[in-house]
């Protein structure tokens, strides 16, 4: 128990990559939320690979947790600006009103 | 002993930041948890030795990321209460699902051992911390081995970036813009007339 182990940040990242799918379930109505739990989802994802990278002893792990917080940055900048696009055009962000694409 | 004692301090506020970011009633107290969970995360990083990523945590989720986040919220005026919603009503089917994904990964880590060839298979092995510092030897593979795909995450930013702007950039009708072309195009004679104004008589 007083050894910190691979398993012990394997279970911190578990725990909340959980907590970004329990976002989404309970902030359904709100993009905004929603988008913060993706990034907790991320950030577990990116706590894997850096564990393993310090495990293993292998760098690699680490370029690509990086990759990944790139790919992040700019998953966030792309979604809040179609936020904002659909405010001014709608006046709201509630999921349940973004249907305009629906066939 | 004192680096357990460091884990689980970071580690146990990192799932209370977690928690307080989906269940917090203000967004803007959400955007701040997040904000702490980074900090937390980037503690964890550090206790991995992970030195130069931790500071691009700090610097990039709380610095660009979040910060964009807040400046969106507080942006946009809109009843968070409404949105709010709902929020009991999904609780029982959220928590059964992430119940679920929970113990999922729990049997995972359960039933997981290493393979015994995986240490034949480093892509990159980690120099000797104690001779080359984390962040040098990060960018002496970064900069040979996986230089391409460093010139594609910054392609990735680049559209983003312009992505962003396309999206978000927009002509007002009703603000009064510099046209400079149109400035410089114009000439005295489009503009000025000279007239010889006869004594007594007036312009007229």
């Amino acid at each position: 128990m007083m050894t910190v182990g691979l398993a012990h940040y394997l279970i911190v990242a578990a725990a909340l990559f959980t907590l970004g799918v329990l976002g989404i379930f309970l902030n359904r109505k709100n993009v905004i939320v929603i988008l913060m739990s993706v990034e907790l989802m991320l950030l577990a994802v990116n706590l894997n690979l850096v564990a393993f990278s310090s495990h293993l002893g292998d760098l690699a792990g680490q370029v690509f947790s990086m990759f990944i917080l790139t790919v992040a940055a700019a998953e966030a900048a792309i979604g809040l600006a179609i936020v904002v696009v659909f405010y001014r055009n709608r006046g709201t962000i509630a999921v349940e009103d973004i249907n305009q694409m629906k066939g | 002993m004192i680096q357990a004692a460091v884990f689980y301090m970071f580690a146990i506020l990192a799932v209370f930041g977690g928690v307080m970011v989906i269940s917090a009633r203000n967004p803007v107290h959400s955007v701040l948890f997040l904000i702490f969970v980074f900090f937390n995360a980037a503690g964890l990083f550090l206790l991995l030795g992970a030195e130069f990523l931790a500071m691009v945590l700090v610097v990039v989720y709380v610095g660009a990321v979040a910060v964009l986040f807040l400046f969106v919220v507080m942006m946009l005026d809109i009843n968070f209460v409404e949105l709010r919603q709902g929020f009991l009503h999904y609780l029982p089917v959220g928590a059964a699902i992430g119940l679920v994904l929970l113990i999922e990964l729990a049997t995972v880590f359960v039933g997981w051992h290493e393979a015994p060839e995986a240490k034949q298979m480093i892509a990159a092995a980690t120099p000797d911390m104690t001779q080359v510092t984390n962040t040098k030897a990060l960018g002496q593979i970064i900069y040979t081995k996986y230089l391409f795909l460093f010139q594609l995450s910054g392609m990735v930013l680049l559209v983003a970036m312009v992505g962003a702007i396309m999206l978000t950039l927009r002509k007002r009708p009703s603000t009064k813009r510099q046209n400079i072309a149109d400035q410089l195009a114009r000439r005295p004679e489009d503009t000025l007339e000279i007239r010889k104004v006869p004594v007594g008589g007036g312009i007229g």
